[in-house]
């Protein structure tokens, strides 16, 4: 009885030694030219939608190139590709990324998709801003001290609220303004619970719906409220690690025709519209 | 209330279809934890022995840092490991971050403390009389680490499961070094943050009821081994 327990023990470990963690990047080798490995360093909502879960299968089986999905907020995106802890970055907040564009801290970049943010609020709106365009809403949530979710991560949705502030010419210090820290998805939550207001991508909105059964949209159409998608390479000279050439595959194979078309009609099916739009 | 009725429904018919992703998470999960937690062992058994009987100078500050060491969070861990392996880090070139093997590392850091402590602790409690009567016995080394570990199994089991708990309930540590990629260092815990990011709970409070049986399971194993009767 015990020699059994401590044999199943024993050859249990061992099998799982044996199998080991060295299991990770077989089966890459049909790629046709790239292989190896590369870190991309992305905002939560392209990963939360699902959006990358199907394209990158195709550019792994296309390239041979293991891709590792890092989702962040875009400003730990930005700041892993300004490092070089990253290969690729795609990411939503286009005036940092212009900056280190500028810097030569990332190369290639590209415009890839867009959609629009929109203010959620609960349905009863009681700040009464439905339909005001943002800045005035904003103004009035403000002047009355409405209550507000801030993401206050740093991350592309985040700066968008900033500059809607700075735009709005009011300083978010009222008493019923409150930084979560965390992603959309929770965000949305959070304020659905509270009955709160936020400023969120339409596409991690429309994905969470069903959790956020009462929050509406509020405010939306504003050219303000463009959310803008850039993928960019970061620069090899940063780290002598950088996967240059599956970098620039990835960035050639989100500006392609079939990559193009497959996002402008992903979620369509399932949410009666598409989450991202493409120029 | 009917979110949770129907997670519980949701989470039975994912465990009783067992599609491959799930099995593939939570195989994952075993090696991690099992491995890391053998390492730890492998390293905090010694350590715990030489520092219950051995007297050496600076001990009494490496038993400080060991002890203080059990409450160190886990993302604390995570973000020295993730700077050791950055690119950038001193060890860059493993290529570790991001891959099974740096959960490994963070985990073994996180479990150390706990089971050197604990297992000095088990040799401490050694009857002297006893340690006494063994080398009145002239044993070889050999058969005195022997028979220390004999006399103090239950101890040494008992910080082996703590060390282990530790490693299966972690997930800071494990998001920030593994990144959770899918299909390569998504294991239960961080899948299950993860889900509940999504929205989708039925499936995290799935992944929580595989974990928990894991860890009754693997307890379940470990608490007969330390009651079996030892037959030298």
């Amino acid at each position: 009885m015990n020699q059994k327990w401590t044999s199943l023990l024993v050859s249990g470990v061992i099998l799982l030694l044996a199998s080991g963690c060295g299991d990770t990047s077989e089966g890459q080798e049909t790629g046709t030219e790239i292989d190896g490995e590369m870190i991309l360093a992305t905002t939560t909502s392209t990963y939360d939608t699902g959006l990358l879960d199907e394209l990158m299968p195709v550019f792994e089986e296309e390239t041979g190139v293991n891709v590792k999905i890092i989702a962040a907020g875009s400003g730990q995106a930005l700041a892993m590709g300004e490092a070089g802890e990253a290969d690729a970055l795609l990411a939503h907040a286009p005036e940092a990324e212009e900056v280190l564009e500028a810097d030569g801290k990332v190369i290639n970049r590209h415009r890839v998709m867009h959609n629009d943010f929109i203010v959620a609020g609960p349905e009863s709106d009681s700040a009464g801003i439905y339909g005001l365009p943002v800045e005035e809403a904003f103004s009035e949530l403000a002047r009355q001290n409405g209550v507000f979710f801030s993401r206050g991560d740093d991350s592309g949705t985040h700066k968008k609220e900033l500059d809607i502030w700075n735009l709005a010419g009011t300083e978010p210090d009222f008493e019923n303004y409150q930084e979560t820290g965390q992603g959309m998805g929770e965000t949305l939550r959070i304020a659905s619970e509270r009955a709160g207001y936020t400023l969120t991508d339409r596409g991690t909105y429309l994905f969470q719906k069903e959790n956020i059964g009462n929050l509406a949209i509020l405010n939306e159409g504003d050219e303000s409220l463009e959310n803008v998608y850039h993928v960019m390479q970061v620069n090899p000279d940063l780290s002598d690690k950088i996967n240059d050439k599956a970098a620039q595959a990835f960035v050639d194979f989100f500006l392609s025709d079939e990559t193009q078309s497959f996002i402008k009609t992903f979620g369509e099916e399932e949410w009666g519209q598409p989450l991202f739009f493409t120029n | 209330m009917e979110l949770i009725w129907s997670g519980l429904v949701e989470a039975f018919k994912m465990i009783v279809q067992l599609d491959n992703e799930v099995l593939q998470i939570t195989l994952l999960t075993l090696q991690v934890c099992l491995i890391s937690t053998f390492i730890s062992t492998l390293i905090g058994l010694p350590a715990g022995m030489v520092l219950a009987f051995k007297n050496f100078a600076g001990k009494q500050l490496i038993l400080l840092i060991v002890h203080a060491g059990m409450g160190l969070p886990p993302v604390v861990a995570g973000l020295w490991v993730t700077m050791f392996l950055w690119r950038s880090g001193p060890l860059g070139d493993l290529q570790w971050l991001f891959t099974p093997q740096a959960i490994v590392a963070a985990q073994v850091v996180v479990s150390l403390p706990i089971i050197i402590s604990l297992t000095y602790s088990a040799f401490k409690k050694i009857d002297y009389a006893l340690i006494l009567q063994i080398k009145s016995l002239g044993p070889t080394t050999a058969q005195k680490v022997y028979m220390y570990i004999k006399e103090a199994r239950f101890g040494i089991m008992a910080a082996i499961m703590a060390g282990l708990g530790r490693v299966l309930a972690e997930v800071g540590a494990a998001m920030m070094v593994g990144g959770n990629l899918r299909g390569e260092t998504r294991i239960l815990t961080t899948a299950m943050v993860m889900e509940v990011s999504r929205g989708n709970f039925h499936i995290a409070l799935a992944l929580s009821f595989i974990l928990m049986a894991i860890a009754l399971i693997i307890t379940f194993i470990l608490l007969h081994l330390q009651q079996r009767r030892f037959t030298p």
